[in-house]
């Protein structure tokens, strides 16, 4: 069966960069619960465009959770009320007929809207770039055995290697920190053997670009892998602080 | 300088000053139970600690990572404000495992700091203080039981003190265990462990402190 619900929206309108923002209200009729979260906002747009208004801008793109492109801050949570799950993973179903839904972009310092509910993410890009490269040995293809790793280990490094770099962590935290994205990239490679030869310059390039980028803190409140839709643990960010520590100790 | 320039860094002053204000906690809050059983035995740890060289030097590192720990949290404030961005968010919720200690541990530190304004005022003005500049009754100054006696027989007094612990019991909760974490010590098995043992210092280092005025306001109800 076929069940709909009504809803309230009330979206963050802002025409670019510089301008002031605020809150826009719309009533959505007869919304599948089977709907996703984005396809409710994509008939909003279509409305929108019927009523030759301006449609909500908005970031999406895999929709299916592993592309780390969808954001939106939805009834004060990164990617909506479900754990674990993206925005575009999100569905009707887990709102009540009649609810107001307040849908507001990433709010930080480290990600600029660039309009409505579109924030440039950039930073993470060049928080990546500043990690640099991981030395390969070319020529014939090594034996896969030739290295061994713990499984304890593989494991570790493969959970946070499942950060997909949404920026949620960093829109959850109360001190804007992109601390966990940051974590997870340095752990995953700091993890294997392969990275350990590389670790400890790029566990302080990674570090100085986010703190240069304009992210706040870390203050251990864990808001970040609550919100998380990879579920990447805080303690990464220990080990996190554990390389850079040691690596200023070593210089 | 990376202890100031970078946010690990300024985490790690954090937990350092931090970790060690604990420890003096730990002991003054075991030195004050003290008072309970022996009057005199107190006294004698009070005379201990008067104007030695060892307790002035003791003193002025204490202050000092008060003051470390203070100027850095109110550094790390500002900053974590400003990497908030101009815009709030409308609708804000806290997250299931997120304490509310981990989210005022400011507003709990400014609390603290008051408090401990307050019983510099009333303990050690009256004491160390008058030691070391000789002014002020030289006769009461050794005497730190007269003085718990003095203030905590009043019940307003016990009552804010009892009151202002509970501050530092929230910000030892998130704190103490915060601070491993800082240092880089911890790990997916012992962060549920960590989390528990700070919950035990701080209620221990907690319960220790209200002992004493719990007690002088039970034996002033007695009469």
């Amino acid at each position: 069966m076929d069940k709909t619900i009504n809803v309230t929206l009330k979206v963050w309108r802002q025409a670019g960069p510089k301008a002031k923002g605020h809150f826009e209200t719309y009533k959505l009729d007869n919304i599948s619960t089977d709907a996703s979260f984005l396809e409710m906002m994509d008939i909003l747009n279509e409305k929108l465009i019927s009523e030759r208004k301006e449609p909500v801008a908005f970031d999406h793109d895999c929709r299916e959770g592993i592309c780390g492109m969808c954001s939106l801050y939805i009834n004060g949570h990164p990617h909506g009320p479900d754990s674990e799950i993206t925005t575009c993973q999100l569905h009707m179903r887990k709102f009540k007929n009649g609810e107001t839904i307040t849908i507001e972009p990433w709010r930080s310092a480290g990600f600029p809207v660039i309009k409505d509910l579109m924030v440039d993410r950039s930073a993470y890009d060049k928080i990546m770039q500043a990690g640099g490269f991981v030395s390969v040995s070319t020529g014939g293809v090594p034996d896969g055995n030739a290295i061994p790793i713990p499984k304890a280990a593989a494991d570790e490094a493969m959970d946070a290697a499942a950060c997909i770099g949404c920026g949620a962590c960093a829109a959850a935290c109360k001190n804007g920190s992109a601390m966990l994205f940051v974590s997870a990239k340095v752990s995953q490679l700091a993890l294997l053997p392969q990275g350990k030869v590389e670790a400890k310059r790029r566990v302080k390039a990674m570090l100085s670009k986010m703190d240069e980028l304009g992210f706040g803190n870390c203050t251990n409140t864990g808001a970040c892998a609550a919100e998380c839709p990879k579920a990447i643990s805080i303690t990464h960010i220990a080990r996190l602080n554990r390389e850079y520590i040691k690596a200023k100790f070593a210089d | 300088m990376w202890l100031i320039d970078s946010s690990v860094g300024r985490k790690f002053i954090m937990g350092i000053t931090g970790g060690f204000l604990v420890l003096f906690l730990l002991f003054h809050s075991l030195m004050n139970v003290v008072v309970v059983f022996s009057p005199e035995a107190y006294n004698a740890i009070c005379e201990f600690l008067g104007a030695n060289w060892y307790a002035v030097i003791g003193t002025l590192v204490l202050a000092a990572g008060v003051v470390v720990h203070f100027l850095y949290a109110a550094l790390l404030t500002v900053q974590n404000l400003r990497a908030r961005g101009r815009d709030r968010y409308a609708v804000t919720t806290r997250q299931e495992g997120v304490s509310w200690a981990s989210k005022n541990m400011f507003v709990l530190g400014i609390i603290i700091i008051g408090f401990l304004v307050l019983h510099l005022i009333q303990f050690w003005s009256k004491m160390q203080l008058v030691e070391l500049t000789g002014c002020g009754d030289h006769e009461l100054a050794a005497d730190g039981a007269y003085w718990i006696q003095y203030y905590f027989s009043q019940p307003a007094y016990a009552i804010v003190y009892i009151v202002l612990l509970c501050a530092l019991w929230f910000h030892l909760t998130h704190g103490v265990w915060s601070c491993l974490h800082s240092l880089g010590l911890n790990n997916k098995t012992w962060l549920p462990r960590l989390k528990t043992f700070a919950n035990i210092v701080a209620t221990i280092v907690v319960l220790l402190f209200i002992s004493v005025p719990v007690y002088y306001l039970i034996v002033n109800c007695l009469g």
